[in-house]
């Protein structure tokens, strides 16, 4: 028996896996997956295997990879991996530790159609292509949101997804203050704040993000530096305007969640008709006196808020909490329901309340649950058949004065 | 005998009143029965055609009747029936 022959340098092994296997450009990887995701299928698309060790791939990787350090692939590659029939494109730092970790998986493991991005990451990198860093909590950040943690249906991912997500408060008002402060401790890492009003004495019976000494300043501002004392992990986007059909679609776009705590019918309406259109969810409550309105809209998987209301009521039957008064802390019990809703919505946990309104009466202390259905019929809004997309924004001012 | 909930915005047309108890067998009869003993609600309630006004929902054991048989939905002893307009406040500003 001679050694001799089975011997061979480490550099003429991987020169020979590579011979064997089918070999990549970065830009071809690149035009597979951009198919696949306009494809919209996952199942068939190929899969993106990182074979590097744990602290490379913390530095970044493919979008969508599975990772398996090649030193535990034999072990773990049937469970990232299950379909031996599936193609695998796999990829390291270069090439020469996903050569040899596909040739592994093609000779000794049944996988039949493995290939190798040359290059590797490093190239994928250079040559601009997208990648993403996976989030890890500081130990700092693992002490705040220990009790988070400690829930499983939170846990690492959802705490992850809290500081990745994009939530709009409309109004940092009554019902803004609260869900923006709960928000803020919970860890939603990019809060938009939309209101350009200025805090007012009268303003500080409920709207808790505020104090007696911002009295006079905008309230975007000083709610930005309640925030920013509460949670440095937060970045506040302060919007100090009035929600427009102008800008409705530019404020919404970048968030994945809305909280609506609007004053004014128009606002709501304008605001429904938008977030249908962007396919948007909307958190919304409204108050007055000692009663309390919520629900969540997600656009076509329930009703919207014109299948709720299709038309708003007449001035006389539509008095503001200015004209009428409010208990203080109604917006603060509606505005924390809102944040739940948020915090369900964004770690996809429990049921949302959709196709459910609440009501909730505070002198009673009661709690109702109404059924809520989608006009797939006579929505004008999210009905079958409406083209949102080349609709203008109807005047919902007019809309609104012509009911009275 | 039918309990109506009375939301804020009628409560002044029914002297305050949060819950009343009503008489009758369907949506109409409670509905037209409320406006007999509160006349002020007549008008926030009906519109000019006899129909539910398009900006109030009106739900029977938490089912709006418009998806029932409107007007013709059936109540029994000891149901329901919420009387919902639309709320505009969130209380921005003021």
């Amino acid at each position: 028996m001679s050694t001799e022959t089975q011997t061979r340098s480490g550099q003429q092994l991987i020169k020979d896996a590579r011979a064997r296997i089918e070999e990549l450009d970065p830009s071809q990887v690149n035009e597979i997956l951009e198919a696949a995701r306009n494809n919209g299928s996952a199942d068939d698309a190929p899969v993106i295997l990182d074979v590097r060790e744990q602290q490379e791939f913390e530095q970044g990787y493919i979008p969508g990879a599975v990772h398996v350090p090649r030193g535990h692939l034999e072990t773990r590659i049937e469970q990232a991996v299950p379909d031996r029939h599936r193609r695998v494109i796999a990829y390291c730092s270069t090439q020469n530790r996903s050569a040899l970790a596909a040739l592994t998986m093609k000779e000794l493991l049944g996988y039949d159609d493995v290939a190798v991005m040359t290059g590797g990451f490093t190239l994928w990198k250079d040559r601009g292509y997208a990648f993403e860093r996976p989030l890890s909590l500081t130990p700092e950040q693992r002490e705040r949101y220990s009790r988070h943690l400690l829930i499983p249906e939170v846990g690492l991912k959802g705490q992850q997804k809290l500081l990745e997500a994009k939530v709009l408060l409309i109004g940092a008002g009554g019902l803004g203050s609260p869900a923006a402060l709960y928000l803020a401790a919970a860890g939603v890492g990019t809060l938009g704040i939309v209101d350009n009003d200025e805090v007012d004495l009268s303003n500080l019976q409920r709207q808790v993000i505020h104090n007696t000494e911002r009295i006079g300043e905008l309230k975007v501002e000083s709610a930005k530096r309640t925030i920013e004392s509460l949670n440095p992990d937060v970045n506040v986007i302060p919007h100090a305007v009035r929600l427009d059909s102008d800008n409705v679609l530019d404020l919404i776009r970048d968030y994945d969640v809305i909280v609506d705590g609007a004053d004014n019918f128009p606002t709501r309406y304008l605001l429904n008709d938008a977030a249908v259109r962007e396919r948007k969810p909307v958190v919304h409550a409204s108050i007055l006196g000692f009663d309390g309105q919520l629900t969540t809209f997600i656009p076509y998987e329930g009703p919207c808020y014109r299948c709720l209301y299709p038309q708003p009521p007449p001035a006389e039957l539509a008095p503001s909490c200015g004209a009428n008064g409010v208990l203080g802390v109604l917006p603060g019990i509606m505005g924390l329901l809102q944040a739940n809703e948020v915090i369900k919505l964004v770690i996809d946990a429990g049921e949302p309340l959709v196709g459910r309104l609440l009501l909730f009466e505070a002198l009673t202390t009661q709690f109702t649950q109404l059924r809520v259905r989608r006009d797939a019929e006579g929505c004008p809004t999210c009905g079958d058949g409406v083209d949102l997309e080349n609709t203008e924004f109807e005047d919902y001012e007019a809309l609104c004065a012509a009911a009275g | 005998m039918a309990t109506v909930k009375i939301p804020p915005v009628l409560r002044p047309s029914v002297s305050g009143m949060s819950e009343i108890e009503v008489q009758g067998s369907t949506v109409g009869e409670i509905l037209s029965g409320l406006a007999g003993q509160h006349p002020d609600t007549r008008g926030q309630l009906f519109a000019e055609d006899g129909e539910l006004n398009r900006f109030v929902n009106v739900y029977v054991n938490d089912e709006d009747v418009r998806v029932q048989q409107g007007l013709e939905t059936g109540v029994g002893a000891g149901d329901t029936v919420v009387i919902l307009p639309a709320m505009a406040g969130g209380c921005l500003g003021a």
